[in-house]
């Protein structure tokens, strides 16, 4: 027996007493539609034990080696911060893993306070005015971003996007809104790793989005961008980090009208690169062209306070193909962990983070750049991730790969041999100053 | 025991402590804030600062505010909610895999690599499909996915005209949502009392323009549509293509694939089929199979293996693109994959028979209370219509607020639009004989009720933290996040 | 006979819209008291922006209760020359007062299409038809 609770035989007993056959059941089914097991090319005709299932995959965890193992120095999108040790703990709990989308308030008020929570979190931090329950990830908020932005623009047809963008939140973004015969243009970065020198003019845009800390870790200006997008009559779009958020002048603050970026930076772990966490918030004006679910406050028939799913006409199972969007699910329980991660370290220990994140990886960019075989690709102040060009013929493919030997996982190598680099508060300065003369080392080797 | 525990976490003293959960240590350059500059830095941030205990005690206190699988039966229809086996949590739990970095070389990823592998090859068993793509974070993400596919299709072969979707009118809403999104329209397609699809009126709804139809099966009101593959026949001669949407499959597992039933894409939901947790709404993950002819079409990168040696491949001309970051919910797909092989394929033929069998013991002991559209046996779940009982002057809304009552979660209501008054109840593969009885005994008290007391289910349900919230004033007055 | 109230001096389409014919080639739309009562209490109105032209057909208005949506469709072509702004604030209003609060003042471009819409007769068989 597998995980059924019932005997087929108990199963045929039970079906009599009530006047139906277990024959019958898959009888209107045609015959020659019927799988042939002869077919199955994978699949073992039987189960396996609990045993032989962990055996199978302790065996293939095996094969891989962890960023705990190795010293990394990855993210372009995905950061390594600690995760407190209660969150598991908490999205454990049975009542908040396996139970549904919470449609019957009455017992889910679990669920839909922690995202009203949550949903409050995310607005503090953004500035914003409000936020939804969670999208997919990064990527997809950032494209339903962009339709969001065309649905209120409807005259416009495209949206700018900043080159400092993740280059799969472009091809997310192109993906989406390529079929539907909507258009995007791409603008340039200047010296300082900046947006704002590229963007356009005309009236044709319903937005400009700008991601900051960008991809090469540069914290953008968001006040410029929301003047230049106003300016055009498009909707500034600001793609955040959530731990930078807790020190960088917020999209709120320089009048942005939509944020939205990757939340896995709040407790969520890396787990391969899935699942993530994207959030998306806007201004009260939006609100309605928001995707996703959104909860709300509201009193019950005692006059106690209660949530709800609010704002649901905007969604597919009402609106059918006049949706919003379609998405329905999102990522409640890494929303819920999300709200937890920011709850226990409370204002202190999330700017703390932040400071960390900010220090460590300057100081590693310093001591980098006086080796001398590097140069900074932009100029301007960054955060946790920078981008470093190397000078004098040295292949960063190759370094890579001799780094790996020594058990250090470097950065991807970029268009033009640059080298992205990210530590957060995990890293201390002993794997750092380890790091920086491997690099020296291995490089002289090369010569 | 009472709880009594009504604030927000916002709403908590703050009394000094709270728990250190990484060193703090000096800083390792000088001033940070002057680099960044003073005009560049946020105001203050406004988060509570609160100790470990006060959070947990918070929080557990809130998910006692919810009703879980394990509590006990959850009859909602369309969602599958089956148990969530521990094992599976423990598998994905493994640090040797969760302690990957997406941007990982291959060789460090072997391991996992291995694994989705294998399970792509799991999922082609399951569905007759060929290929696999796992980026889809969820079942609706898994249509627009999977729809991609055939709009990238239709326009590789030059044929630009096709802009229709046929959709049956009682498809799930997500359906013509997702097909609008991947820059379709949407034509409608009758269904017949038992939601079968109107063989006339597809014909007459079928010409060059159509890209291809989205179907269930079995469909929204449970049952098997024996036209299958003269439809499937019928759209593939007008050029079009067909689009399973995985929804529900789970009572047709190692019976019938939607491969040998004449699809071409497919998405699946593991989290109804195979097990993976709902999580209160995500996250999930919809994979999308194909057949061979439109894995050229498919998202980069795709998983790839050679000489025993798993990588990521880019190199896909004709690939449409990205529908988000990296790979996909590898975390939830573990899950899955555990599922499928501690079950094997006799497991799921079973497992599927079972979700028929539970779904035909409550409607055979429940058909004559309740209206219903027919008197054949269904599959894994049925749609009673409580318009009966709406005459008596109780709405589905008050039996299903009832039932709570009872200690069993309602099964979907309001759904399929198409019913009046609709109740659709899903038992799934894995409820026990006493959660079914207590089902079912539910029901039958709760139809006597109707006649003997109806003010009990106006007022149901009696017993819970809070009674029917007020959803006019709370789309009305908007409060979407707490103020002081 | 239907229930609900329909009015003798308007004009009526098959989508729930009342018309009325206000000075030279304006009209004003609303919802009948059937669309009230079918939609539910409703939480939003928004009518279309001033100077949209729109076919017979096209989206004027729309309209949200907690479970529902519709949409208000132009009874005939023209352009939109008003929206009532008070909708947005007070949209109970439209189940209150049905045809006393219209959301949208068109230009007619072409009278001639107004009488293709029903009077009151035609719409209260049409009603009946329904039920």
């Amino acid at each position: 027996m597998y995980y059924v609770p019932i005997s087929r035989e108990e199963r045929a007993k039970m079906l009599e007493s009530v006047g139906c056959s277990i024959d019958k059941l898959y009888a209107h089914i045609p015959e020659e539609l019927k799988l042939k097991h002869e077919n199955i090319k994978y699949l073992g005709e039987k189960g396996l034990s609990e045993k032989e299932l962990l055996d199978y995959f302790k065996a293939a965890a095996d094969l891989n080696i962890t960023v705990d193992e190795y010293d990394s120095y990855l993210g372009a999108g995905y950061y390594d911060h600690y995760v407190p040790t209660p969150i598991k703990h908490i999205i454990g709990r049975q009542e908040f893993l396996t139970s549904y989308t919470p449609y019957q308030q009455e017992i889910s008020q679990g669920t839909l306070q922690a995202t009203f929570e949550w949903q409050t979190y995310i607005t503090r931090l953004t500035g914003m005015d409000v936020a939804n329950s969670s999208m997919y990830d990064g990527a997809t908020a950032v494209a339903e971003a962009a339709l969001m932005a065309l649905r209120d623009k409807k005259k416009a047809n495209k949206v700018w996007l900043s080159a400092g963008l993740h280059p799969q939140y472009i091809e997310t973004v192109e993906t989406y809104l390529a079929s539907q015969g909507l258009e995007y243009e791409v603008g340039e970065l200047n010296a300082e790793g900046q947006s704002y020198d590229s963007f356009p003019t005309g009236k044709d845009y319903a937005a400009f989005i700008v991601q900051s800390p960008n991809f090469y870790g540069v914290v953008e200006d968001l006040e410029i961008l929301a003047e230049k997008a106003h300016a055009q009559g498009a909707l500034a779009v600001a793609v955040c980090d959530p731990i930078a958020m807790t020190l960088l002048k917020t999209p709120g603050e320089a009048g942005c009208d939509i944020a939205c970026g990757e939340a896995q930076a709040l407790g969520g772990g890396l787990n391969y690169g899935g699942p993530s966490l994207g959030y998306l918030c806007c201004t009260d004006k939006l609100v309605r062209k928001m995707p996703g679910r959104i909860c709300g406050q509201t009193t019950d028939e005692d006059g106690n306070y209660a949530y709800v799913l609010t704002l649901q006409a905007r969604e597919q199972h009402i609106r059918r193909e006049r949706a919003t969007s379609n998405i329905c699910t999102a990522q409640a329980l890494l929303a819920t962990g999300a709200t937890i991660y920011m709850a226990l370290m409370g204002r202190d220990g999330m700017r703390e983070i932040a400071w960390q994140c900010a220090d460590k990886a300057r100081y590693l960019q310093e001591q980098l750049l006086d080796t001398g075989l590097f140069e900074p690709l932009y100029s301007g102040p960054f955060f946790r991730e920078f981008a470093l060009k190397a000078k004098d013929g040295l292949d960063l493919e190759q370094l890579n790969e001799k780094l790996l030997e020594q058990g250090i996982i470097g950065g991807p190598v970029l268009e033009n041999n640059v080298w992205l680099l990210a530590v957060t508060e995990k890293k201390d300065q002993a794997a750092m100053d380890n790091f920086v003369a491997t690099v020296k080392k291995l490089a002289k080797k090369e010569d | 025991m009472i709880i009594d525990d009504k604030k927000l976490i916002f709403e908590l003293p703050e009394t000094g402590g709270r728990r250190q959960y990484i060193p703090e240590g000096e800083r390792l350059t000088k001033d940070l804030e002057a680099w960044y500059g003073q005009d560049k830095m946020r105001d203050e941030l406004d988060f509570p600062n609160l100790s470990e205990i006060q959070v947990i005690r918070h929080y557990t206190n809130l998910s006692a505010k919810n009703y879980g699988v394990e509590n006990g039966p959850y009859p909602l229809g369309s969602c599958t909610m089956k148990y969530n086996p521990k094992v599976n949590e423990d598998v994905t739990a493994m640090p040797k895999f969760a302690g990957l970095h997406p941007m990982q070389p291959c060789p460090t990823v072997q391991g996992t690599l291995k694994v989705m592998h294998d399970h792509e090859l799991a999922l082609c068993d399951l569905t007759g499909m060929d290929r696999f793509t796992f980026q889809p974070a969820a079942g609706a993400h898994g249509e627009l996915t999977g729809i991609l596919l055939i709009h990238a299709y239709h326009l590789d072969k030059g044929d630009e005209k096709r802009k229709y979707m046929l959709i049956p009118d009682s498809a799930h809403g997500t359906n013509p949502a997702s097909a609008v999104m991947a820059g379709f329209k949407v034509r409608e397609v009758k269904s017949n009392p038992s939601g079968e699809v109107d063989i006339e009126d597809l014909k007459a709804k079928l010409d060059d323009e159509v890209a291809g139809m989205m179907l269930t099966n079995p469909n929204t009101l449970g049952i098997f549509d024996p036209n299958t593959a003269e439809i499937a026949k019928l759209v593939h001669e007008a050029g079009g293509l067909m689009y399973y949407d995985g929804a529900n499959l789970n009572p047709i597992m190692m019976h019938v694939r939607p491969g040998d039933m004449g699809y071409d894409v497919v998405h699946l939901n593991v989290h109804k089929t195979l097990s993976t947790p709902h999580g209160g709404g995500g996250p999930g993950a919809g994979p999308v199979g194909c057949k061979e002819f439109l894995a050229p079409y498919l998202p980069y990168p795709v998983l790839t293996e050679e000489d025993g040696q798993y990588y990521w491949d880019y190199d896909r001309p004709k690939s449409y693109g990205r529908v988000r970051s990296f790979y996909g919910p590898i975390a939830v797909y573990l899950r899955s994959h555990a599922f499928m092989l501690a079950n094997g394929v006799e497991g799921l033929a079973d497992a599927a028979e079972a979700a028929v069998a539970n779904a035909n013991y409550l409607y055979y002991s429940l058909k004559d209370l309740y209206d219903t559209s027919s008197d054949n046996p269904v599959m894994h779940e049925f749609v009673f219509s409580g318009d009966r009982q709406a005459k008596q002057g109780c709405t589905t809304m008050d039996l299903a607020k009832r039932m709570i009552d009872y200690g069993i979660h309602p099964p979907t209501v309001y759904f399929p639009l198409t019913v009046h008054e609709a109740m659709m109840v899903e038992p799934t593969d894995t409820e026990t004989k006493e959660g079914l009885d207590k089902i079912v005994h539910t029901f039958k008290e709760i139809a006597k009720e109707v006649e003997t007391n109806p003010e009990l289910l106006h007022e149901a349900p009696h017993h819970t933290p809070v009674r029917r919230p007020d959803e006019v004033k709370a789309a009305k007055d908007l409060v979407l996040k707490y103020t002081k | 006979m239907s229930q609900v109230e329909i009015r003798k001096d308007l004009l009526y389409t098959e989508s729930h819209e009342w018309v009325r014919k206000e000075d030279d080639d304006i009209i004003s739309i609303g919802l009948t008291a059937y669309a009230a009562t079918e939609l539910g209490d409703l939480v939003y109105a928004e009518a279309e922006p001033e100077d949209t032209e729109v076919d017979k057909g096209d989206i004027v208005a729309s309209v949200e209760s907690v479970k529902m949506a519709s949409d208000v469709f132009a009874p005939v072509g023209g352009t939109i020359v008003e929206g009532n702004e008070d909708i947005e604030d007070e949209p109970e209003s439209i189940n209150e007062t049905p045809y006393e609060v219209w959301l949208v003042k068109m230009k007619v471009a072409d009278a001639a299409e107004l009488d293709e819409l029903m009077d009151a007769d035609a719409y209260e068989k049409l009603l009946d038809e329904e039920a």
